[in-house]
């Protein structure tokens, strides 16, 4: 029993780095119908970033809020430069859906190379003052610590700031309308090419805080965030890529599924489980948990 | 290009090939080497050309199903002891059947998805690797496939053995290709690539044309997995990496990712990048750092280039009749 | 306030949509625009709210050159283009609808004034707020879609076959509604129709285009009245 609690908890604090990338996934999809599969390259650049600030300023959590501004730069900078003009002059070509997959592929190429050329390849170490060993009650210790709860608390204000601006503000309604239906939002005086870029620079601190959370329980360089990517996509797909909480829950149900085929499977097999749970999940319900139905069309 | 028939291009082919064998002895090991490297990636981005420029359905795990064929061919060696040209063809048949059971799957996808999916395989089917002895682990499996035969001659190198076998595959499969594109097969995976919607009530069973372009598409790529296991004198899960699928794509898109003949170009200039930012990097300073992490980069720009300013390719797709 | 359209020329790929295209109308007209399927109507509005490119030609609002600008820079300008087909968001709610319009708009009391005059004209917009716009009627969503433009405090307003699939009353309520709302805010409008009947009844003016290019222009009354016009253009 306690293993099964354990390992729950273990699951959520993973699910909750899951739900942050599948959350910057669903932001860029909902404003740009767009996988950005640069997402994770982003978020890696983003903590470089973060890890430079830490080593200048020995101060962990000044560094958290630069990577994630740095976050939200670097991917505004990449949907304006790169993905707007490919947008332009794509459309209505035979290539239209294909083109910005293989631009964000790209991105990451160059993100990863010149992540290399100016850190290296080596494992840097981002340490967070936050200790990694488990809380103690009573006698046990649970597999669940500061750091732990650091990410899950983080990614709950994370989420729930989202929530309220796209629900409360105007910003949100603009980002919204902006995402169904981009045109009759331009007749209501929408600037829909910057409303995207905000979209994406959300998106890219979203990301940002997942790499920034995370690298401190592993390492740092230019390939760490590889699984983060599939599994942020996964756990997007779970949840139905149109929907921002739908994101939230595949990412939790992707994190403690993964937990539970560690704990009584092994270590091994979390790569091809990934993809086994995807292609179930497509086979099954391919709308995921919150979709609206209709064939996985993009 | 006139309009050649099936033995026209063979007789070409074998122009082709004998320039190259002719060549391949005025040249040093290295570029031996390379030129067997450029041959199996022309093959592996054909096998791209095929799937998403004829059939519209992008991979980016084409990488994992190299490993497919070159696991397969290394096993059917090392288990049943067949000869090596045997072998390929089982790279080629393990491919083909790895491509059919995803290319039902991705018949039902589009877009973003398929790509999704195809990228959890490509992180996902080398790792399996590990799981199981019999797969040889991390470290791998041996694959040998001998020296050139006697009669060739004494003075035929490894590699240059290398380079022929993977030219004459590499002009079989083109040769193969070029010719089933231009049957009805061919026409209906333009039709289905270009409209779905039309192709379906033309009586084109759209499903069905897919799985068969993903099926023949992994075929290719499995047997340049085992050429590429050839090469590499190896299979282990670090050889087919989620780069190497990456690189495949970029390779089909910087050649035009509709153009068959590209995958040479593709494949040229794929290997080529290393090699210049390794010249680059040495009169920068040579460090490490610059040879692992250039070409990486000027790949990748040169692929965010393209795209923007000729997301079809740079060369439009000629019209046949 | 005066709209002057001069030479236009729109390309559609290879169709000439819009062929030189010239009118002009004046500050507080109720114009309608008629013509069969394809002659061009809901081009001519794309060109001048921005959402179309034009060949050649001009067109300037209020002195001001319209053309080659964005649309949401023209909503800005007091241009504002209701799209034919009820151009609201099935996925927001009826009161996010409204919002749209003075979304980019700072001055919150207005904003509050306009809405809550559109809702005045429009009550059943009122009872169904908190509902999904994506379960109103065809009719009510019409409404909204009107209403929506007007909180932007239109000065031109582009409305594209508001009367589209919409019942015989239904379209009598809203013809009268963009009419009381035209007299009391001294609004411009242009009126697309292919109802060609209902737009003339309230319109002050009538143009014909027809493939594209102007056929004719005059008063309602006279176009109502001409049996050859009618026969061939009006469908009566």
């Amino acid at each position: 029993m306690a293993t099964f609690f354990n390992t729950i908890l273990v699951g959520i604090s993973s699910g909750s780095i899951y739900a942050l990338m599948s959350l910057s996934l669903v932001l860029v999809w909902r404003s740009t119908r767009v996988v950005n599969f640069a997402a994770a390259g982003q978020a890696v650049l983003s903590t470089y970033l973060g890890y430079e600030a830490m080593s200048r300023l020995h101060n962990y959590w000044l560094s958290l809020p630069i990577a994630v501004i740095a976050g939200a730069l670097i991917s505004a900078l990449v949907e304006s430069c790169v993905m707007r003009p490919l947008a332009k002059r794509s459309k209505g070509t035979a290539v239209e859906s294909i083109a910005p997959v293989i631009a964000t592929l790209g991105i990451l190429g160059l993100i990863r190379g010149v992540a290399g050329l100016i850190w290296g390849n080596t494992f840097l170490q981002y340490t967070s003052p936050l200790s990694s060993k488990g809380f103690t009650i009573g006698h046990t210790t649970i597999p669940f610590s500061p750091l732990n709860a650091a990410i899950v608390i983080g990614a709950a204000i994370v989420l729930a700031i989202f929530a309220a601006i796209f629900r409360f503000t105007r910003l949100g309604l603009a980002l919204r309308a902006a995402s169904f239906q981009p045109e009759i939002s331009r007749l209501s005086g929408i600037r829909v090419d910057q409303i995207r870029t905000i979209g994406w620079a959300f998106a890219g601190a979203a990301g940002a805080l997942a790499g920034a959370l995370v690298t401190p329980t592993a390492y740092l360089s230019p390939n760490s965030l590889d699984l983060l990517l599939v599994s942020g996509f996964v756990a997007a797909v779970i949840g139905g890529l149109e929907s921002l909480i739908g994101a939230v829950v595949g990412g939790l149900v992707l994190g403690v599924g993964f937990a539970f085929i560690l704990q009584y499977i092994g270590t091994q097999v979390t790569f091809s489980a990934a993809f086994i749970i995807l292609i179930i999940v497509l086979f099954i319900r391919p709308q995921g948990i919150f979709g609206r139905g209709g064939s996985r069309e993009a | 290009m006139k309009r050649n028939g099936p033995a026209t291009r063979f007789l070409i082919s074998l122009g082709i090939g004998a320039i190259l064998l002719f060549a391949s002895g005025h040249v040093d090991e290295l570029r031996a080497y390379q030129g067997a490297q450029v041959a199996i990636y022309a093959i592996a981005i054909a096998s791209i050309v095929l799937l998403t420029g004829f059939s519209g359905q992008i991979s980016l795990g084409h990488g994992a199903l190299m490993a497919v064929g070159g696991y397969a061919a290394v096993i059917a060696q090392i288990h049943w002891h067949l000869p090596y040209p045997l072998t390929f063809l089982i790279g080629g048949l393990a491919g083909a059947l790895a491509g059919y059971v995803l290319g039902i799957a991705a018949a039902r996808l589009r877009g973003p998805y398929l790509a999704g999916t195809t990228l959890a395989l490509a992180v996902g089917l080398p790792s399996l690797a590990n799981q199981f002895h019999i797969l040889g682990g991390e470290q791998g499996l041996p694959f040998d496939v001998g020296t050139a035969p006697n009669w060739i001659g004494k003075e035929f190198t490894q590699y240059r053995w290398f380079f022929w076998v993977a030219v004459t595959a590499a002009l079989a499969i083109f040769w193969l290709l070029r010719n089933l594109l231009s049957t009805r097969y061919g026409r209906r995976w333009r039709a289905v690539r270009s409209n779905p919607t039309a192709a379906a009530l033309a009586g084109i069973d759209i499903a069905k044309a897919k799985v068969l372009a993903f099926t023949l598409s992994s075929a290719v790529a499995g047997l340049s997995g085992a050429l590429f296991a050839m090469l590499l004198g190896l299979v282990a899960p670090l050889a087919f990496t989620l780069i190497l699928s990456f690189t495949l794509v970029t390779g089909a898109v910087l050649a035009g990712v509709s153009n068959l003949g590209g995958s040479i170009v593709g494949a040229l200039v794929l290997v080529a990048i290393p090699e210049l930012s390794n010249v680059v990097a040495t009169h920068l300073g040579g460090s490490d750092r610059v040879t692992a992490n250039l070409p990486g980069v000027v790949t990748s720009v040169l692929l965010i280039v393209t795209v923007l300013l000729a997301p079809n390719g740079p060369k439009i797709p000629r019209r046949r009749k | 306030m005066t709209l002057i359209v001069d030479h236009l020329h729109v390309q559609h790929g290879a169709i000439t949509a819009i062929e030189d295209l010239s009118f002009t109308i004046e500050p507080g007209e109720l114009v309608t625009i008629i013509g069969s399927n394809g002659a061009g109507k809901t081009t001519l509005l794309r060109a001048l709210s921005g959402l179309i490119p034009t060949a050649s030609g001009s067109a300037s609002w209020n002195g001001q050159s319209i053309l080659g600008r964005r649309a949401e820079d023209l909503v800005r300008h007091g241009i504002v283009h209701v799209s034919e087909g009820k151009a609201v968001i099935p996925e927001l709610t009826v009161a996010e609808n409204l919002e749209l319009g003075g979304i980019w708009r700072k001055d919150k009391a207005d904003i509050a004034l306009a809405t809550s005059e559109v809702l005045e004209l429009f009550p059943r917009l009122g009872e169904r707020m908190k509902q999904g716009a994506d379960t109103l009627s065809g009719g009510e969503r019409q409404m909204l879609a009107i209403g929506r433009a007007m909180i932007a405090r239109p000065e031109l307003l582009l409305l594209d076959e508001p009367s589209l699939g919409l019942a015989p009353l239904i379209i009598e309520q809203i013809f009268s509604a963009i009419d009381a709302l035209r007299e009391r805010h001294g609004l411009t409008v242009v009126l697309v129709e292919q109802n060609a009947i209902s737009a003339l009844g309230i319109a002050d003016r009538g143009i014909i285009i027809n493939l594209g290019k102007f056929v004719t222009s005059g008063s309602s009354a006279s176009l109502l009245s001409d049996p050859t016009l009618r026969a061939a253009y009006l469908g009566f």
